[in-house]
């Protein structure tokens, strides 16, 4: 699985002819053994044919290699007419003389055996169609009818022998295709003549549905992959899925971005999940996971980012109704192209044929975001270890390309095991939110908490959350006598708190009149007191006012019977009193 | 366009469905070509004299013709004509079977 390093070998090393097939070069390291032949086997319908067919286009096309297509099972029409949905003019290619076709026709009806004979006019035509293009590239699909063509088996062998040989000798590259027999690599035992390399083309049905896979069973003078590898026959052709051997060796970013929801974005140490990070969902069933989805979503595209949404359980209409009822408008994101969803039932394809979907659009879309709304439903197109390599491939591949991914993933919490989400994926992803239903008495809440998020605090409440026409709102935590009071037990907390608030207000309100009355109280007595100091005064005032008159009147009297006596000294000295 | 040709035109030229019209292809002069045209003609001088063409194609000068008639064994013999085509294949050493496929009976014998 793991690409050996392979030191640098002053070596030259076996030289390849890429084959154009995506994939296929990074599992043979560089395409099929230059100038050789090699051998291409499967059962009916796994895509021989096809296989060789764009190994000759992408020559064509890519490499600039003319190539020769000799078939001897479909006439050149059927076959152009089969491959131009692919994409591939094959008639085109021959009128510009850059690949030519050769029908063999083998009826054994039409065909008597009288003697010896060899298989010259085979080479001739091979050799001419080769010579006339200067093809580089040759395809012979499929060899083995020539079998039934022909009597003589012990003359056919040495001459398929001698065809491998001549073909090397001319130095093309050639694709040999061939039907696979019963515990044998072919029906005819073609993988006897043909040594270079043998590619194997698996074609099974698990649980109705067909899976595709390749391996390559020999290529001498090199290595190569060694393990089974999807693949799968798109509108573009081929395509291997190798990605599985990824080293971690990725750009991380250092931005944060928004989940679009603000109470969210708060329970982060940095309001956000890292960009390019993938960010796990997972949820039971009604708590609101494609609604956070969509949350996100818009967030993006109200960066002016593109977002691209696969819905496995919505239709897109249905997306965009649903998410307005919350107060999420989609549709102008739509129609500016920067919001692509994508629904289809999982069960639609086999799960190389997503990843693939996966891998075409993001490389069409090119999207800063990709959301897969839920993973969980994939796992009824395959069994658990399929499903986690191929999120595997998935997640890796998103992350490469520094895209971040949020991935929904419905959960039971019925029973104890383990979960798909839990076991396989959680590993995976940087960022896991979990929410979930808080059942109470007789009602349930939704309830959002944080498990993990590499390279960030975060907080470990549980919040509750609504949805409003408004958007997904994140309540305050209100702590009870038991701990977090979700729902009706937070309204009654909160009655309750009115309540004791307007009692409280009372109170106060009764003291603050307490006090006036005793301040009132209070002055009324200072009052009082003042006008008995006033009286006190009065009196005094008027005993020593009555005292002071009487010493005057008594000083005068005294005066008088003085003056009577001196009234000559007292006259002389007019200021002097006593 | 014709290696080495033959024509060997009976007297009284014969009517349609008559003819029989034979291609040999070879690739070069090997044993078995010459072992095959030489087996060839015989049968035809001793069972159709007369009634039929003979062209000899080499295919190692004229690749290009080995398409048009699906030759991938050498020799091959065509039978053009009468209709339906029909192909023996090999040196011809096997008289009882060239006969057969080539159906070299004249009708009106």
């Amino acid at each position: 699985m793991q690409e050996k390093q392979l030191p640098l070998a002053a070596l030259p090393r076996l030289p390849k002819a890429p084959t154009g097939i995506e994939g296929l070069d990074e599992i043979t390291e560089g395409g099929l053994p230059l100038g050789r032949p090699t051998l291409v086997c499967g059962s009916a319908g796994c895509g021989k044919t096809l296989m060789a067919i764009e190994f000759l286009v992408r020559g064509v096309e890519e490499f600039g290699e003319p190539g020769v297509l000799m078939t001897f099972e479909e006439t050149a029409d059927e076959l152009a007419d089969n491959v131009a949905s692919l994409g591939f003019d094959l008639r085109q290619l021959q009128a510009d003389k850059r690949l030519r076709l050769d029908h063999v026709h083998i009826d054994r009806s039409e065909i008597e055996e009288a003697g010896e004979y060899d298989l010259d006019g085979l080479f001739i035509r091979l050799g001419y169609a080769i010579d006339s293009i200067g093809a580089k590239r040759v395809v012979l699909d499929t060899v083995e009818a020539l079998f039934s063509g022909f009597d003589n088996q012990a003359v056919l062998r040495s001459e398929i022998r001698r065809l491998f040989r001549w073909l090397k000798d001319k130095g093309v590259t050639t694709i040999i295709t061939a039907e696979r027999g019963e515990g044998t690599l072919t029906r005819q035992g073609l993988e006897e003549y043909v040594s270079d390399c043998v590619i194997l083309l698996d074609n099974r049905v698990i649980d109705q549905i067909t899976t595709r896979r390749l391996r390559i069973v020999k290529y001498r003078g090199s290595t190569h992959g060694t393990n089974e590898y999807p693949y799968l026959i798109s509108e573009d052709g081929f395509s291997v899925l190798p990605v599985t051997s990824l080293k971690l060796e990725h750009a991380v970013s250092d931005e944060v971005i928004s989940s679009g929801v603000p109470g969210l974005d708060e329970m982060f140490a940095r309001r956000g999940w890292y960009r390019g990070s993938s960010v796990l969902l997972t949820g039971t069933a009604g708590t609101a996971k494609t609604t956070l989805a969509a949350a996100f979503a818009l967030e993006t595209c109200r960066r002016g980012e593109r977002c691209l949404y696969f819905a496995f359980e919505e239709s897109p209409a249905q997306l965009l109704r649903n998410m307005r009822s919350v107060g999420f408008d989609l549709q102008p994101y739509l129609d500016q192209g920067l919001l692509r969803i994508d629904s289809s039932r999982p069960t639609l394809n086999g799960l190389e044929r997503h990843l693939v979907t996966l891998h075409r659009v993001v490389a069409e879309f090119k999207p800063q975001a990709v959301i897969i709304d839920p993973i969980s439903n994939l796992i009824s197109v395959g069994s658990i270890s399929e499903v986690r390599s191929m999120l595997t491939r998935m997640i890796d591949f998103l992350k490469i390309n520094n895209v971040t991914a949020l991935f929904t993933a419905l959960i039971s919490n019925r029973n104890g095991q383990l979960e798909m989400a839990e076991e396989g994926v959680s590993s995976l992803v940087d960022t896991w939110i979990s929410v979930r239903d808080l059942e109470g008495i007789g009602e349930r809440n939704r309830g959002l908490s944080i498990l993990k998020s590499r390279g960030m605090a975060h907080s470990n409440q549980v919040r509750e959350f609504i949805m409003t026409g408004t958007g997904v709102h994140l309540l305050d935590v209100i702590i009870g006598p038991a701990g977090i009071i979700t729902g009706a037990g937070r309204l009654t907390q909160r009655i309750q708190e009115e309540a004791q608030r307007v009692v409280q207000q009372h109170e106060s309100d009764r003291r603050d009149r307490d006090l006036e009355r005793k301040r009132r109280m209070l002055e009324a007595t200072i009052t009082n007191l003042r006008a008995d100091f006033e009286t006190v005064e009065d009196e005094l005032r008027r005993i020593s006012h009555e005292e002071l008159t009487r010493g005057t009147a008594l000083r005068e009297g005294r005066t008088a019977l003085t003056q009577g006596l001196s009234a000559d000294y007292l006259a002389s000295q007019p200021n002097t009193q006593l | 366009m014709m290696e080495i040709e033959e024509q060997l035109l009976a007297t009284p030229l014969p009517g349609p469905g008559e003819t029989w019209e034979l291609r040999l292809y070879v690739a070069g002069q090997t044993a078995k070509s010459i072992a095959a045209l030489t087996n060839l003609r015989r049968y035809c001088e001793q069972h159709v004299p007369g009634k039929y063409q003979l062209e000899v194609i080499d295919l190692l000068q004229h690749p290009q013709l080995a398409e048009g008639d699906q030759i991938l064994a050498i020799p091959t013999v065509v039978r053009k004509m009468p209709e339906p085509i029909r192909r023996v294949i090999g040196d011809l050493s096997n008289e009882e079977r060239v006969l057969v496929g080539l159906d070299l009976r004249p009708t009106h014998l």
